[in-house]
């Protein structure tokens, strides 16, 4: 565990939560989701926990963000906060 | 001030960090109005817990947790885990003449065989399997919400939730 780069990445995951929080656009929160998935597969494979870093790659980021994505073209792309 | 960081956060920033992200996913489910921001925040609260249990199985100086191959001249004997048939095969390899020497070889061909491993050098795999569960299980649990929220955008038109109850008091209050 490398101090400064998981305190960067850890920096950047708080960053990219607040933003796909605040953003109105669903489409545009979907996708930063995807990063902040992808970030957090960085943090794992960090760790030491490559397993998880590549179950995390493929199912946290890629199949949860096509949800998301799928759920937004089905319904409304507009929120109010 | 300079004491209270180094003693108290410096050594477990991480955990620190984990519990603002827990923080912000409590507030999105709480103070959000649209039903997928919930949902980003549901997830964003599930992967701090994960995260905060992952960072408890890594070690100063630690590896991966996968184990080198053995070596190829000893793999034979690495896979006969009996120790019965192990002592078997020495005693009918062993010749009269020379027992202590053959005895010897057969000690440091056994260590070898069985590469110690020092678990102060590999990550513990434990929490990593325990939380694998949890992410797959996360996404699962995922789908079934946006379908749900699919459904109530179906039936009452919007994804935000003061519209929704507006829609099921006003209905109530027509009755």
């Amino acid at each position: 565990m490398i101090f400064t780069f998981d305190f960067i990445i850890l920096i950047f995951m708080v960053v990219a939560a607040i933003i796909a929080l605040n953003v109105k656009d669903l489409l545009s929160a979907s996708m930063i989701f995807g990063i902040y998935g992808f970030l957090i597969c960085l943090l794992w494979a960090e760790m030491g926990a490559v397993d998880v870093a590549f179950t995390e790659a493929a199912v946290g980021a890629g199949v949860s963000a096509v949800l998301f994505i799928a759920t937004v073209f089905n319904t409304n792309r507009k929120s109010s906060d | 001030m300079e004491q209270l960081v180094e003693q108290i956060l410096e050594p477990h920033f991480n955990f620190w960090i984990y519990v603002i992200l827990m923080m912000i996913g409590l507030w999105a489910v709480i103070a959000k109005n649209n039903l997928i921001k919930k949902l980003i925040g549901l997830s964003i609260f599930q992967t701090a817990i994960i995260l905060f249990y992952v960072s408890l199985g890594v070690k100063e100086d630690a590896n991966i947790p996968i184990k080198k191959p053995t070596p190829i001249e000893y793999s034979e004997r690495a896979y006969d885990s009996e120790a019965d048939t192990r002592s078997a095969y020495a005693a009918a390899e062993k010749t009269p003449a020379d027992e202590n020497a053959d005895s010897k070889a057969g000690d440091s061909q056994k260590k070898k065989a069985y590469e110690k491993i020092n678990p102060d050098k590999i990550a513990n795999p434990l929490p990593h399997v325990l939380m694998l569960t949890a992410i797959v299980v996360g996404v699962a649990t995922l789908g079934v919400a946006l379908a749900i929220a699919q459904m109530i955008f179906k039936e009452f038109g919007t994804l935000e939730e003061d519209e929704v109850l507006k829609v099921i008091k006003g209905g109530e209050q027509d009755d």
